[in-house]
């Protein structure tokens, strides 16, 4: 049921952990199934130098979080705001209709993140 | 890569001989059981020895068996059935907060017809009060339906208790006996059951065929209007093929059911406390003594069960996640909800239902692999990373 890319990030998932000293810290819970993202936010000159995350959930929900970090880490925050969920299925080559709901975890959570900094930053 | 079936409360694989005594049926024994001729009469003859099989495993007449297409066929005659056949005498229902959604959405389709449905709630370990019961039964009172095993948590209802009450109260007494029939012994007679409902699928027979015990003097209206088979109660060509399974599998579970109901057992007690001892801050979810022998329902804290399940098919070992019905919504389980379990350790839960084919490699090899699957997720956890922290 799942693409060949959402089981190498279920099964190998990168940038998983926390950076102790974040620029920006953000999260998100999903309503629906209580799956749960938190990312930290490391950033240089307005790119994102690291990113790491700690996510709860399923199958979808880590793949989802994993490939969203391999699609920021070195862009800029206005790239990385830019960024959708759907675009992060997508780079998945899709998920399941009932699991479309676990990947909306990623961007958002991401997205808050950058608030975080900026709001910290102003 | 080995492969490891630990599914069976979902389906069964079909035991050999029960495969064999069917393929007859599929070739040169293809009549009508309803035909006069020779193709038909021999073939009738077969299905009167399953009706006599199935009987003899829980202990009733051939004749009060109705050979239905599966368990959620033979919940909806029962329920749907009586409900219409009573309908003068009264409109309530009794059912439990943890029954199949066979029963359950049933039990909704008729309150929508006007019954009325009061649904007993359990205790956390899966278990209704005996005296909530029987406080419920009310003069419009026509039909009691708790199950007899759970298909979740395995926690057993206690059946004959149940129906000493519903007799006392001369209201009719329906159980879903679909995970207990072939793992625990069943007897229609000593519960004072009125209804019970077989399912072949897990137990050894075919997907497609099923089983009603209806005890004799009881009305149904029929969920098919046809032809006359099954005492008119179940109109609709003979699936002889499947009956004849189902006959054999009863058979072969009459036969073993005592020695592999201690077998399984002492297998799902070797993967419990293996993992009780093995890994910290799990739950078994169910009832710790009254249980069927093959099912195990255990939560993880801090991580999500499909996620465990994925982990554990890479690997090779098939279990479940709540019930395998919801497994496209993944929604938070009814029964596990019911008990009160808290909303982390419900969506963890993990259902092993050990079967025929399990050996004690096969549960040391899950006890082998499961440590560190959880450990991985719970090492990607925010909550867990949290828990830890603070």
């Amino acid at each position: 049921m799942y693409s060949d890319k959402v089981i190498d990030h279920f099964t190998n998932p990168r940038n998983v952990g926390v950076i102790i000293d974040a620029d920006g810290i953000g999260e998100k819970v999903s309503s629906s199934c209580g799956d749960r993202m938190k990312v930290f936010l490391k950033v240089v000159d307005g790119v994102i130098e690291d990113l790491k995350f700690q996510t709860y959930g399923c199958g979808a929900a880590i793949a989802s979080s994993s490939m969203m970090s391999e699609l920021v880490i070195g862009k800029t925050l206005d790239e990385a705001q830019a960024l959708t969920n759907d675009a992060v299925a997508e780079a998945l080559d899709g998920l399941p209709d009932p699991k479309l709901h676990c990947s909306n975890l990623a961007a958002d959570a991401l997205h808050d993140a950058i608030k975080n900094y900026q709001g910290e930053g102003a | 890569m080995k492969r490891i079936y630990m599914d069976n409360n979902a389906t069964t694989a079909v035991r050999p001989a029960v495969l064999e005594a069917m393929l007859p049926f599929y070739k040169e024994q293809f009549g009508n059981p309803s035909s006069i001729h020779w193709a038909g009469k021999s073939v009738s003859s077969a299905v009167d020895g399953a009706r006599a099989q199935v009987a003899a495993l829980i202990n009733c007449q051939p004749e009060e068996i109705i050979f239905t297409s599966c368990g959620s066929e033979g919940d909806a005659l029962a329920i749907k059935g009586s409900a219409e056949f009573l309908r003068d005498k009264g409109n309530h229902i009794i059912t439990t907060a943890v029954e199949h959604p066979a029963v359950l959405n049933c039990c909704k389709y008729l309150e929508k017809q006007g019954f009325e449905v009061t649904v007993l709630a359990v205790d956390g370990e899966g278990m209704i009060d005996l005296a909530e019961l029987e406080a419920a039964i009310c003069e419009r009172t026509i039909l009691i339906s708790a199950m007899w095993g759970n298909n979740e948590t395995g926690t057993l209802f206690p059946v004959a208790e149940i129906g000493a009450i519903a007799r006392k109260h001369k209201v009719r007494f329906h159980t879903d006996a679909v995970q207990a029939v072939g793992r625990v012994p069943v007897d229609v007679r000593a519960s004072e059951v009125d209804l019970l409902t077989i399912s072949g699928h897990k137990f050894g027979a075919p997907k497609g065929v099923g089983a009603l015990y209806v005890r004799k003097g009881m009305g149904l209206t029929p969920l098919f209007h046809g032809g006359h088979q099954e005492r008119n109660k179940r109109a609709g060509t003979h699936n002889v093929p499947g009956i004849v399974g189902l006959g054999v599998a009863c058979k072969l579970a009459a036969a073993d059911l005592a020695v592999q109901e201690g077998r399984i057992r002492a297998l799902r007690d070797r993967l419990e406390q293996g993992i009780l001892s093995s890994i910290p801050e799990v739950q078994v979810n169910g009832h710790r003594q009254q249980r069927l022998p093959n099912t195990l329902n255990i939560s993880f804290a801090y991580i999500e069960g499909e996620a465990i399940l994925l982990f554990l098919d890479m690997k090779g070992v098939a279990a479940s996640s709540g019930s395998a019905c919801m497994s496209d919504s993944f929604g938070q389980s009814h029964v596990i909800g019911a008990m009160g379990v808290d909303a982390m350790m419900a969506n963890s839960n993990i259902r092993f239902g050990l079967g025929l084919d399990n050996t004690e490699e096969d549960v040391d090899f899950v006890l082998e692999i499961l440590p560190e699957i959880i450990q991985k997720l719970r090492d990607m956890s925010p909550f867990y990373s949290e828990r830890a922290a603070s």
